[in-house]
């Protein structure tokens, strides 16, 4: 980490060198969707996120692999089973001049859970804080009930907003998770209209207009290496085709995700180039593991013959992922074996843990052997507007199940529909794809295959309703080993715990492109943001 | 009038209330908001907690009942999405779309008139044949294929024009406009374009025929015996005879212009209702879509409501009924 961080800086120290023409410093990148609000707090959805993280920075920021990096925190501990210690940075200033410390972290956490008509509230990261102990101002110790490994990666998650700047001595709060008495709060619609828009990252947000953009200037009095950019704005263009044309008339500087029927044109200009890089969302098939009779599946009496492991292995091995990635992902996609790219935290390193291999004869021995000769019928419910050509790689799974004699069909509507259905169980199978949010395989794991609990918070999205004591126990215990090393082995072994059950048919990993002008360029992130800050312009 | 008006008003209350009762149980019947909009890493308990705040867990009586109760008293409910009241949120988009309805109406008088009168002087001529094979294409092309054309002709080709958005706005009377903004008018001539392609077909459409009838009138025939030039003809006295179906007509264009103007908005990533529209049906986020359809209906019912003054202006002849007593 250190040495990454190291490198980052004597890379911008270069850049700062290079003289950069005043023509340069401004940046318009098309986005695919728009934020909700520029409040920090409003809604944790992607694009939101994205924008936070120019304006208003965490304690602990990701690099472009998830992994943690220092950013309002320089370092940051375990003390012991219960505590967390951040030592905090040093000469940062919010952009109103007042000073960061401890406190504004503690009024950010006090503000999360009461955000007035909130869609999604971020207390999923902060639920975990118990408490706060400030030894000194750049001192921050946060408590948990018990060992939580993810804290350090929760608080990445979050912008910190300042006290001082909305009339609240920080010292004086006094703290309980279920809620900080009387404080006051900016309304959301201080941060839209920008006038509580304080924060501390590189950049400073100029104007929020929905429908047409975000625009943000550099931060002069920024801690770090000042933004490449002194003017950024992000255009909202949300469908496609007129997203790449406007990269092609040069009303635009970058794009993110132009369609991938248009990456070879993009590359064929003298101009233009597009990069991509593995994202952390992995596109899966979900199993009804519970329902007996399964909803859509037909020709079985009544029977579930997805609760027969040899039959979830047929399906599995039945699969030609290569031919996907292949024809239908145009090759932008990585087969997948488990539910995170290799060599993210948790995940086997690259080749431990292959996709399934492609076996149809063997596939059809199984079915035979599990008492289904014939096969039997099976409906796939899939989002046809929500991933990158979901509906088309339900049909070709459809093909290669019919072809070992289950006659597969597609039950394709839109994302708001799609979600809603599959959330009442309505099918027997499902495609949807998983971003890990926190880019460790406790995310996925937690999310969709652990046994339904509420009030342990897991299994959420397992809409398939799999469970499976053994997987549950290791991650039970994965999510209280504060030790990295031990945590990630714990993490690999519930993986293949859940891999060598069937438990969940996992296709390919989504590949991010971005596309802009051959003057920049921008290392792929698997978190799918774009960050101006991180785009440069070419040596 | 009055009389006129008030039951005019009357209608357009049950037409309004109608169309709430409607879209509410339609959106309600296609999924659950919170399934959308929540971040997947939410636990069943905090997706819980937000069915509440937003009142999900109710029946959905309970919950119709609610709405109508604010919306009887003039509020229409906050965007689940945004945060902000769905009518603040639609007069945000609305001066955007309104300036680029009032451009397309303007280029489509202004391409079909002139055409559609030419085409009908020259009638059994070529000329007159070619305007009229020339508007099925205005009919016959889809908005969507015309805008990404004209963007792949005069903003990637030629770079004449701006591809997409806005642009500069200026502040008219505490309202951003583009259009008379210096460099904002350049981005709505694509997209005003497109939108009148389909109309001008229809006023040329339009003019032809009238200037067809017309000009084997009497009154034509005594200016033509008269020395009256052709062109005072065509452009003084039939034209204003022609007016009156084409101003009717655009009137209820300019409803459609304004209401759905989705597709070429979305083309051309204009921020105006349209895309709310669309934005707001993806995320299920009932209040705008209810709000939007309701002020839809009400912007219907005004254009008619001035279509017919207009009418008594352009022709003295005609009377709105309940006036003459």
């Amino acid at each position: 980490m250190k040495t990454r961080h190291l490198r980052l800086t004597a890379c911008a120290v270069a850049l700062g060198l290079a003289a950069m023409p005043l023509a340069a410093q401004e940046l318009r990148i098309g986005v695919a969707s728009e934020p909700s609000s520029a409040d920090p707090h409003f809604h944790n959805v992607g694009p939101n996120n994205q924008l936070r993280r120019n304006v208003f920075e965490s304690l602990v920021g990701t690099d472009e692999t998830q992994a943690l990096l220092p950013e309002l925190a320089e370092s940051w501990r375990p003390l012991d089973d219960s505590s967390w210690e951040f030592k905090l940075r040093p000469g940062v200033k919010f952009s109103d001049g007042s000073d960061f410390d401890a406190y504004d972290v503690i009024y950010s956490v006090c503000r999360i859970p009461g955000v007035p008509d909130s869609p999604s509230l971020f207390t999923t990261y902060t639920k975990a804080i118990a408490g706060f102990e400030v030894p000194d101002p750049l001192t921050l110790v946060i408590k948990t009930d018990g060992p939580y490994p993810l804290l350090p990666t929760e608080v990445s998650t979050w912008g910190v907003i300042s006290a001082k700047a909305n009339g609240v001595d920080g010292a004086s709060i006094q703290f309980s998770p279920d809620g900080c008495g009387d404080l006051a709060y900016p309304a959301t619609q201080a941060f839209n209209d920008g006038s509580a828009a304080i924060g501390t990252g590189p950049f400073l947000m100029e104007s929020f207009r929905r429908g047409e953009g975000v625009t943000l200037v550099r931060n002069p009095d920024y801690w770090g290496e000042p933004a490449p950019w002194e003017k950024v704005e992000m255009k909202p263009l949300t469908s496609a085709g007129p997203r790449v044309a406007a990269l092609f008339a040069g009303d635009v500087d970058m794009i993110e995700n132009p369609p991938l029927q248009d990456l070879d044109r993009i590359k064929g200009q003298d101009d233009l180039l597009a990069v991509q890089g593995i994202s952390n969302r992995v596109i899966y098939i979900h199993l009804d593991h519970a329902q007996e009779p399964s909803p859509m599946i037909t020709g079985t009496d009544g029977k579930n013959p997805l609760k027969d492991i040899r039959v979830r292995e047929a399906l599995s091995i039945a699969i030609n992922r290569d031919a996907i990635v292949d024809r239908i992902m145009g090759g932008v996609a990585v087969a997948a074996g488990e539910l995170l790219p290799g060599g993210m935290f948790g995940a086997h390193a690259d080749g431990d843990m292959p996709p399934p291999g492609f076996d149809a004869d063997r596939a059809k021995a199984l079915l035979t052997e599990a008492g289904y000769p014939n096969g039997f019928g099976i409906t796939i419910g899939t989002p046809n507007d929500r991933y990158i050509n979901d509906a088309q790689v339900a049909q070709a799974v459809a093909q290669m199940w019919s072809r070992i004699g289950i006659t597969t069909e597609i039950d394709a509507s839109t994302a708001s529909t799609f979600f809603s259905r599959r959330n009442a169980h309505e099918f027997s199978a499902y495609l949807a794809g998983w971003g890990s949010g926190t880019g460790e395989m406790s995310s996925p794991l937690k999310a969709l295959l652990a046994t339904p609990d509420k009030s342990r918070g897991y299994g959420g999205t397992n809409r398939g309703q799999y469970s499976n004591t053994a997987m549950d126990d290791l991650l039970t215990q994965a999510l209280a080993t504060v030790d990295d090393a031990k945590r990630q082995e714990l993490l690999r072994e519930a993986s293949r715990v859940a891999m060598a059950d069937w438990a969940i048919i996992p296709l390919h990993f989504e590949v991010t492109p971005w596309a802009m002008k051959k003057s920049l360029s921008y290392t792929p992130r698997v978190d799918q943001y774009t960050l101006p800050y991180d785009v440069r312009p070419a040596q | 009038m009055l009389v006129y008006l008030l039951r005019r008003i009357a209608q357009s209350i049950f037409v309004a209330l109608a169309m709430m009762v409607i879209v509410f149980f339609g959106i309600y019947m296609v999924g659950n908001p919170v399934d959308i909009l929540i971040s997947p890493d939410a636990t069943p308990a905090e997706i819980e907690a937000t069915m509440e705040r937003f009142g999900f867990d109710q029946p959905i009586w309970m919950q119709f009942l609610t709405f109508l109760g604010n919306a009887l008293q003039g509020d229409l409910g906050r965007s689940f999405v945004h945060g902000e009241p769905a009518v603040q949120l639609i007069l945000h988009y609305m001066p955007a779309t309104l300036e680029l309805a009032a451009l397309g109406l303007f280029f489509s008088v202004l391409i079909g008139v002139p055409l559609g009168v030419y085409a009908g002087y020259k009638s059994d001529r070529w000329q007159g044949r070619a305007i009229m094979t020339g508007s099925i294409f205005g009919f016959s092309l889809p908005n969507f294929w015309v805008g990404m054309l004209l963007i792949l002709i005069f903003a990637v080709e030629l770079r004449w024009l701006p591809s997409t958005g806005r642009g500069d706005t200026v502040e008219v009377l505490g309202v951003r406009l583009s259009i008379f903004a210096e460099g904002g008018l350049q981005y709505m001539i694509l997209p005003a374009l497109t939108l009148a392609l389909y109309k001008a077909s229809l006023v040329t459409r339009l003019a032809r025929a009238g200037t067809q009838e017309a000009l084997v009138q009497d009154y034509v025939k005594f200016a033509r015996a008269k020395g009256v030039s052709e062109t005072r003809i065509l452009f003084v006295h039939v034209l204003k005879n022609i007016m009156i179906p084409i101003v009717t007509v655009l009137g209820l264009e300019l409803g459609s212009m304004i209401a759905f103007a989705v597709v070429t908005e979305t083309v051309f990533a204009w921020p105006g209702m349209g895309k709310l529209l669309i934005d707001s049906i993806l995320t299920l986020d009932r209040p705008v879509i209810v709000a939007y359809l309701m002020m839809t209906v009400l912007i219907f019912i005004t254009i008619n409501l001035i279509v017919d003054v207009i009418y008594t202006l352009l022709d003295p002849r005609v009377r709105i009924s309940g006036a003459a007593s």
